[in-house]
């Protein structure tokens, strides 16, 4: 991997065995390869089941790669690390340094604020309670979610309301690599004009992003680069 | 990424009644600060693990290994009986499912907390009372309780002194057998929210027995799907919910809603 490539994926393959449906195989990625320097954005093109969520997925550790390589480079040191091959902890301890990622829904957590779901990834590098929250009033103030708020746990928000968390969430901490899932998909023009400002200074920063955005004008934006994707058709397998 | 000496070290661990199999070929490590959940349908042998992990009932095959504060790591099969329950009362913790095989219902709150820290050696009374008040503090019952017995508690309360009483000698492992399935839904959002930071916030290693997939995704970091007695799958939390590889774990999964 060249220095500035933070994230070099080489023949990625994902199928899913369904063994509650017969044991009917899936595949769903195959033979996938690409690399993501700093500073890029990387879009993910193609239809509705096409695999990009499972592919941004893949390089999260969130689904376990069928075969290939994610190697990733680990924030502040050389050490590279595969996803595809890593331990639990491993995984844990590259989303806690390297990769953030930005789902299409918010999981709220019983009983915890706004707020302070959008603090913790800091907090988790080892900024103070204060200092994490403050910057998590500026990214919420920047995403418009009103102040009355903030301090209320996400649950019953709106979804708009709970994706802007996510957003902030998964900008806070600064992250090296940065997967996002349609994080777009339920705002309106005003705070998808945010979002485009925080995807472009993040590369300016130097993350490597990938992404997947339902809107073609959002896709425009941000991308440095696509890369396409086509559903695996049933020709494609036999042959 | 500092590669740590585990805490526990479980090695084809067995436990048999009779000719049944209670639990068999288990193997895993825990790191420290780790949370780990057993899952599994009752019966599948989750207690039975939990209670021959704790050293409860002896192991019929295997060996558990634990990185001891003075001696380091050692088999505890080795351990003199007198240094088990020395473990029990300090380093360890354990919290049942029903309040009352945990706690002594009819002492006070404040004798519930501070006994444990008198076996560490702390016997100044008011210091006891006042860590006492701290911890009732921190599981957020009212400090006016604390001569109060806990047969006079809710249920949500008295599991909530139970983490009390557990964790106030600062234990680095803490066995937990189902703690929320006797809690009304409406409090066991209070009860794990509460448990989740205080683990964190100490970072105490956990082995928590749970059916419920939903507390093992709010809680842990990693997963053992057991069934008859065996782990049949194991993994980061979130991967294994999200694309369980094994056929039961694939059923279990797709038979609960929002897991
Ligand atoms: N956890 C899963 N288990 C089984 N099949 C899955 C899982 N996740 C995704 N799939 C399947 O993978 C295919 C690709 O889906 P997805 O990655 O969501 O596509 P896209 O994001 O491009 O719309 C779909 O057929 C979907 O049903
Ligand atoms: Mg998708």
């Amino acid at each position: 991997m060249h220095e500035p490539t933070l994230l070099s994926v080489r023949h990625l393959g994902k199928h899913f065995t369904l063994h509650t449906q017969g044991g009917t195989t899936m595949p769903v990625l195959d033979e996938i390869s690409f690399e993501v320097a700093r500073g890029e954005c990387l879009v993910l093109d193609g239809p509705s089941g096409a695999g990009k969520s499972t592919l941004l997925r893949c390089l999260y550790g969130n689904y376990l790669a069928s075969s290939g390589e994610i190697q990733v480079r680990e924030a502040g040191g050389l050490m590279r690390i595969d996803v595809a091959q890593a331990t639990p902890q491993q995984i844990i301890e590259l989303r806690r340094t390297t990769i953030s990622y930005v789902s299409q829904f918010l999981r709220v957590i019983p009983r915890v604020s706004a707020i302070d779901i959008v603090a913790e990834p800091l907090q988790a590098l080892g900024r103070d309670a204060g200092a994490a929250r403050d910057k998590a009033a500026v990214l919420l103030a920047r995403l418009n979610l009103p102040e009355r708020l903030w301090h209320l746990p996400p649950a019953t928000f709106s979804g708009g309301e709970q994706q802007r968390v996510n957003v902030a969430r998964g900008f806070i901490a600064e992250k090296p690599i940065m997967l996002l899932d349609e994080p777009t998909a339920s705002l309106d023009a005003a705070n998808r004009a945010v979002v485009v400002a925080m995807i472009r200074e993040a590369c300016l920063r130097g993350a490597a992003v990938v992404g997947i955005f339902h809107d073609a004008e959002v896709r425009d934006a941000v991308a440095t680069r696509r890369l396409p994707l086509s559903p695996i058709v049933a020709e494609q397998l036999a042959a | 990424m500092k590669p740590a000496i585990p805490l526990l070290q479980v090695k084809d661990l067995a436990k048999f009644y009779g000719n049944r199999v209670g639990c068999e070929q288990v193997s895993f490590n825990l790191y420290p600060g780790e949370v780990l959940c057993v899952a599994g349908e009752s019966g599948s042998g989750k207690s039975t693990l939990l209670n021959t992990l704790a050293f409860h009932q002896r192991p019929d095959a295997g060996s558990i290994r634990y990185d001891l504060r003075e001696e380091g790591v050692t088999d505890l099969a080795t351990l003199p009986d007198a240094r088990l329950r020395e473990l029990w009362r300090t380093d360890w913790g354990f919290v049942r499912q029903n309040p009352a095989d945990g706690l002594r219902m009819r002492v006070s709150a404040g004798a519930n907390i501070g006994e444990r820290l008198m076996a560490v050696g702390d016997r100044h009374y008011g210091d006891i009372r006042g860590v006492a008040k701290d911890w009732l503090q921190r599981v957020e019952i009212d400090e006016t309780r604390l001569d109060d017995a806990p047969s006079s508690f809710s249920g949500g309360m008295r599991q909530r002194l139970q983490i009390a009483r557990n964790l106030v000698t600062e234990p680095r492992l803490v066995f937990m057998d189902e703690p929320t399935a006797g809690l009304d839904v409406s409090v066991q959002a209070r009860f794990l929210d509460l448990l989740r930071r205080l683990v964190a916030e100490l970072r105490i290693a956990v082995i928590l027995v749970t059916h419920d997939l939903a507390v093992a995704r709010l809680l842990a970091h990693r997963l053992i799907v057991m069934r008859h007695g065996r782990i049949v799958e194991t993994g980061l939390t979130d991967q294994l919910l999200d694309d369980p590889q094994h056929p039961y774990t694939q059923l279990l999964v797709s038979s609960v809603l929002n897991a």
